[in-house]
């Protein structure tokens, strides 16, 4: 049992410390906040930025390099919106879906591919940001807040109709499905990319060349899902805000 | 048996338990996948889409067990 003893190194059990190891712990005013996670969502963020403006800051008729994948890029989240929402409402939400799935895609990417190893922090490591359950949680909550807002703008408080459609008895199931979808967006997202990396970790620890690289490869695809599969849902969810039970 | 131990056996429970209807359910939607390719081999690309997003929402019902998996291991709130 010394070996569980060693593992259990959290033992209180709440939403924010559902994580495994250490962290490079900030305090900011009353609030304890997870480092690592905020300098790589930065970094992110960052690249991101950059991306975009490098890619919008010449524009050409004839698209070339940067500004060519930006369009790829752009193309593909439109596809995606426009098969989730359909072709009349899709627009406004583009811009909500995609910056989910590019800020995951790149989370996950940048936490598998960049060598963050190579920085030592105080205590904790450096890794993807979507490893930490209160970054999902949080990307599930705004996704559950935009499906709401959708609803609302357009039925207005018509949108509760929905609950006791087709008929009442079914109401206590259709608010419990306002939250277990966010629990399910977060987990799958959080449980994903930790399965991925812990994987890699323990296959790295018992053979350190070449073995983990297949798997390496096989996190990369599944991040990539992962991300597609989020903003898929979230569309999903919006979709069926705007458009009523059943219909 | 002492909550330690307890721990371990739910833990390694809760995977492999976890793992069984995925599995069955993986197996069924690439078996169609197949069967829908060789019947019509020019929607190949249309069908590995939707496979593949299929197959990963299976396996999250796996990923779920695995993170209660991960909390009895590592933030168990019983110790």
């Amino acid at each position: 049992m010394e070996i569980l003893g060693g593992l259990t190194i959290l033992n209180t059990f709440t939403l924010a410390e559902l994580e495994v190891g250490e962290h490079f712990l900030w305090k900011i005013g009353n609030y304890t906040v997870h480092g690592q996670v905020f300098l790589v969502s930065w970094i992110v963020i960052g690249v991101l930025l950059i991306a975009s403006l490098a890619a919008t800051r010449n524009i050409q008729t004839v698209p070339g390099g940067i500004q060519n994948f930006m369009e790829y890029a752009l193309e593909f989240i439109r596809d995606l919106t426009r098969n989730q929402l359909g072709e009349k409402e899709y627009r406004p939400w583009v811009p909500f879906v995609g910056t989910l799935f590019l800020f995951i895609f790149v989370s996950n990417w940048g936490g598998a591919l960049i060598p963050w190893k190579l920085i030592k922090l105080p205590s904790g490591e450096l890794a993807a940001p979507t490893n930490d359950i209160n970054t999902t949680v949080a990307l599930a909550l705004l996704t559950s807040l935009a499906y709401f807002y959708a609803g609302f703008r357009k039925k207005g408080l018509g949108y509760f109709k929905k609950y006791i459609e087709p008929t009442p008895i079914l109401l206590p199931i259709a608010i419990l499905e306002d939250f277990t979808k966010p629990l399910s967006l977060s987990f799958r997202l959080f449980g994903n990319i930790l399965a991925d990396e812990l994987v890699v970790a323990v296959l790295v620890l018992l053979v350190p060349l070449f073995i983990p690289l297949p798997v390496m490869a096989l996190g990369l695809f599944t991040s990539a899902i992962q991300a597609l599969v989020f903003a898929t849902l979230a569309g999903a969810y919006i979709h069926e805000a705007l458009e009523g039970h059943g219909e | 048996m002492d909550i330690n131990s307890a721990s371990v056996i739910a833990a390694a429970l809760a995977i492999g338990l976890a793992a069984i209807g995925p599995g069955i359910g993986q197996g069924n939607a690439s078996g169609q996948a197949v069967a829908g390719i060789a019947r019509q081999p020019e929607a190949e690309g249309k069908i590995r889409g939707t496979l593949l997003l299929t197959l990963a929402f299976m396996e999250s019902l796996t990923i779920y067990g695995l993170v209660v998996a991960l909390v009895l291991l590592f933030a168990n709130p019983f110790v």
